[in-house]
């Protein structure tokens, strides 16, 4: 979809510039209404204060030399990443039918750099989450690593993390283009995704075809990316590189789709 | 040259032919109006040309570029403004005016200029900086037509673009138009129900009636040809007056939607 007369830095100098209006728009949106990010606090405070709390009590879960509470905070970000990006799609239908869509189709942008920008933009609406976690997990007593590089990176896993959900999310949208319908299957995808990872438990006390799914699921290698950044002592399962990979392959390859299904929602 | 030159232009969907064969020249530094009842198939051309939707047989071409093989080229040279009410209400008025800007290419160093100087144009400026969902609609009008015109399109192409407006603010949209077109000749393509505005507006109209182009011309050679005093007595006699072509209920929904949120 690149305009093919200017050079190939040209047309990515032009991709990016795009990209960033996008992620501008978001974040100029949060800034006149931050309320959603308050109200997003409740759910990992949840899952951190209650749910974390009673199960590192009965030590249920096989976690190894770490408490419950260290193994779940990671997996809280993940969760709270996973289901804030995976509705995001609505705001393409919505964005639809006022008629923002088409503008953004009929102005001079590639739509691969506008997809990448919804993306990136569900991502700066995650990275409040990861503020919020950090400090519920050090009110609970989680000993989290802090030193910079680390809190950097948890902030790019998260971006990409949200960047993969999101773009399935419009995918979905795209495909589907009703409100009613699109809720539907983000409700039917949510959970599966979620249970089929690392989440909240480990992949070896899953059942042989649980554990095959999940090694399939993107969330268990921002899981498992998460939790070696942010824990003082854990190591990746698969490592941190590959985790990286996995993600960046993922986040690519749904936006070169989203991005050729994304003009169908001008028709 | 024509501006926008079609031959043959259709759209079909899954067997109906939305678009039928339509063969159209407009041209430069002209105010087009595009007639015709819902449902006869002006959107759908609007959205062909704007590349927004493939097209399903013939050419078109705005200002020399094929909309089927330089879509991106298309895109350069144009400005949108949908039906719907697209401005984004939670964001400020200068917001969505930069944000456009950036999206339509303008010059970094030119895009707050332009904004501000766009504000002030459509006598908004004291109202830059608030969010949009506190303007009128008709504020909300001018504000898009502005929007899609920062990078000085070639062709402005607007979509019922006065629907849902009181009579003051129908004419604040007019005074705008006519002012893109004599200040920085813009070709202005439009589509109406409202007679007396394209009878008002416009230099040349065409009429569409199920799916086809019926007759084009000047305000007044429509008149003449049929005899009648008035444009809507033309466009009863070319559409038959039946009110049998509603439109979807889609898209009459979508019309009221408009109209409630211009309020």
């Amino acid at each position: 979809m690149a305009d093919g007369t200017g050079s190939f830095l040209q047309s990515s100098k032009g991709f990016i510039a795009k990209v960033y209006v996008m992620v501008e728009l978001e974040a100029r949106k949060l800034r006149h209404d931050p309320s959603e990010l308050l109200t997003r606090a409740i759910q990992p405070a949840l899952w951190l204060l209650v749910f974390g709390v009673v199960l590192d009590q009965i030590r249920l879960i096989p976690t190894g030399d770490f408490s419950y509470l260290e193994f779940l905070t990671p997996g809280v970000l993940a969760q709270s990443v996973l289901f804030i990006s995976i509705f995001y799609g609505i705001t393409i239908v919505w964005e639809r039918d006022l008629g923002i869509v088409q503008k953004f189709l009929v102005s001079p942008s590639s739509r691969n750099a506008l997809v990448t920008g919804k993306a990136l933009s569900a991502g700066v609406r995650s990275l409040s989450q990861a503020l919020i976690v950090y400090i519920l997990a050090l009110v609970v007593g989680v000993g989290l690593d802090l030193r910079l590089m680390n809190i950097l990176l948890v902030g790019v896993t998260v971006v990409v993390g949200a960047a993969i959900f999101a773009t399935l999310s419009l995918i979905i949208a795209c495909l589907v283009k009703t409100r009613e319908r699109f809720m539907g299957i983000g409700q039917m995808i949510t959970m599966p995704l979620f249970f089929a990872s690392n989440a909240i438990y480990p992949i070896s006390i899953m059942p042989k075809w649980l554990q095959v799914i999940a090694l399939g699921n993107p969330l268990t290698y921002m899981v498992d990316a998460l939790r070696d950044l942010m824990i003082v002592g854990w190591v990746s399962e698969f490592g941190l590189a590959l985790d990286f990979a996995i993600m960046g392959v993922f986040a690519l390859v749904l936006i070169l789709i989203a991005g050729r299904l994304y003009p169908r929602v001008g028709w | 040259m024509p501006i926008v030159h079609t031959k043959g232009l259709t759209r079909r969907f899954n067997g109906f032919v939305a678009v039928d064969s339509l063969d159209l020249d407009v041209e430069e530094k002209e105010v087009f109006g595009l007639l015709g009842p819902n449902g006869a198939g002006k959107t759908t051309t609007i959205k062909m040309l704007t590349t927004l939707l493939p097209v399903s047989g013939g050419s078109a071409q705005v200002a020399g570029r094929d909309v089927r093989a330089r879509p991106a080229e298309v895109r350069k040279v144009i400005g949108y403004v949908p039906q719907m009410l697209s401005a984004d209400a939670t964001l400020t008025g200068y917001e969505n005016l930069v944000i456009f800007a950036k999206l339509n290419n303008v010059p970094r160093d030119q895009v707050e200029k332009r904004a501000r100087n766009a504000l002030e144009r459509m006598g908004l400026s004291e109202f830059g900086d608030k969010l949009v969902r506190t303007y009128s609609g008709g504020m909300v009008r001018r504000l898009e037509i502005a929007q899609s015109a920062l990078h000085f399109p070639r062709v402005l192409f607007l979509d019922e673009p006065t629907i849902g407006l009181d009579p003051l603010a129908r004419r604040a949209v007019w005074d705008m138009v006519r002012q893109l077109r004599d200040e920085y000749g813009t070709t202005i393509f439009l589509t109406t129900h409202l007679m007396d505005e394209a009878d008002a507006l416009c230099d040349r109209i065409a009429i569409m009636h199920k799916s086809k182009l019926v007759v084009l011309g000047t305000p007044t050679e429509l008149k003449e040809r049929v005899g009648v005093s008035s444009l809507d007595e033309v466009f009863i006699h070319h559409t038959g007056g039946m009110i049998e072509s509603g439109g979807s209920i889609r898209e009459i929904q979508r019309e009221r939607m408009t109209a409630r949120r211009l309020g």
